[in-house]
């Protein structure tokens, strides 16, 4: 089952776990990206996105001596991101929840993103609307809903490893990516 | 088909678990039912929005401010970590240890003299100038015979183990000897049939 990349992965955390701090650098790198994009679509937010990938790698640092090669690489790393983003929108309801219903939404701050691609401005603009749409569609699902859906369709990780990221049952996966899907197209079917 | 059953259908296929004859059932379904295929096509639609969000990347510097967050020093395992994880194998490996530092020690004491037990002493005879423990012929002794620097010759009988540390076993034809027959010419084998007794003798008790 394991790949030639896999293998070289393994290298590389073998080495991180007997102390080389070199080869967790290149670890970091080799999945910042996936674990700030995932975190960022859950939170909608880039400094918390930020702070949640940190926190995440602080953590893989911390328990690497825990890591089970049995499973991937990345099944660990997203689940420690994806639950740490989980418990910031929990402190971040209990926050709001005074004034949420004046705001509507949570991570309303998301819109002012993003800017900076290389397209012309009138098709950045273009883009930028329907992301945006796509965005506030996302962070109108429920945390657990989200957080599955950001991992099928963003990082396009089969069921099984899903359910391996959250600890859950095949079953109850399908379920919350089949509600996922219909709440979604309720929210996008006009586009 | 209800429509109800065929959005279940929708779902199962954009899981890619629909089988050949459902994909069929859901296509035939949707050439004839309106609402159904726009149902799908807004499905399919989200799935594609989702999946067109743009690949945001993590800030530069990003992994430098990550090690610069890291603890100084890699907490290393300690060696009472490692004892507390696996207290069996550690008791075992300190048990063969011992027994084994212990044999060593009895087997450098021994060394170069001619010694020899034997139950029923007056049934043998002892050769001491060519360093020879003979068990005549029509003689019994009932028990293990052992031997250090010197060598056994056995014409009788004897019921249980006859042994030689760095000598030799002679049985002749008349031999009977009911136990195991052992030469052993180095420390190690020594230990290992220490070894083989103590375990030998806790399986039978």
């Amino acid at each position: 089952m394991w790949s030639k990349l896999d293998i070289t992965e393994q290298r590389i955390i073998q080495r991180a776990k007997s102390g080389d701090r070199d080869a967790f650098a290149e670890l970091v790198d080799l999945y910042k990206d996936k674990v700030y994009h995932v975190s960022y679509r859950m939170l909608g937010n880039q400094q918390e996105a930020e702070d949640v990938a940190q926190e995440t790698f602080l953590r893989v640092y911390a328990n690497l001596d825990n890591y089970d090669p049995q499973y991937k690489f990345s099944t660990w790393i997203y689940r420690i991101a994806s639950n740490l983003s989980i418990d910031i929108l929990r402190k971040r309801k209990k926050n709001l929840s005074i004034d949420a219903e004046i705001t509507g939404a949570e991570g309303v701050d998301w819109h002012d993103r993003l800017a900076d691609t290389s397209k012309g401005p009138e098709e950045e603009v273009l883009i930028d609307e329907l992301q945006e749409e796509v965005q506030d569609a996302i962070m109108g699902l429920n945390p657990k809903y989200r957080a599955v859906m950001l991992l099928r369709y963003i990082e396009d990780l089969s069921l099984q490893e899903i359910s391996e990221v959250v600890q859950l049952p095949i079953s109850t996966i399908k379920t919350r990516i089949h509600r996922g899907r219909e709440a979604l197209r309720k929210k996008l079917r006009f586009m | 088909m209800r429509c109800q059953d065929n959005v279940r259908l929708m779902h199962r296929y954009l899981d890619e678990e629909a089988n050949k004859e459902e994909e069929m059932q859901l296509r035939a379904h949707i050439a004839t039912c309106q609402d159904c295929k726009r149902h799908f096509q807004e499905l399919k639609k989200t799935i594609a929005f989702v999946q067109s969000l743009s690949h945001t990347k993590a800030p530069e510097g990003f992994t430098e401010r990550v090690m610069a967050a890291l603890p100084k020093e890699k907490r290393k395992i300690s060696f009472f970590d490692r004892i507390k994880r696996h207290p069996l194998l550690v008791a075992a490996s300190l048990f063969i240890v011992l027994m084994a530092g212990s044999m060593m020690s009895f087997w450098t004491e021994g060394q170069q003299r001619f010694e020899f037990s034997a139950p029923q002493t007056q049934n043998v005879k002892v050769d001491e100038e060519h360093h020879m423990v003979i068990v005549p012929a029509g003689k019994t002794v009932q028990g293990d015979i052992v031997v250090r620097n010197g060598n056994i010759k056995v014409d009788g009988d004897v019921r249980g183990n006859v042994v030689a540390i760095d000598g030799e076993v002679y049985a002749a034809s008349t031999a009977h000897i009911s136990g195991e027959v052992q030469e052993i010419h180095q420390a190690v084998e020594w230990v290992w049939y220490n070894l083989k007794k103590v375990f030998n003798s806790l399986a039978n008790s």
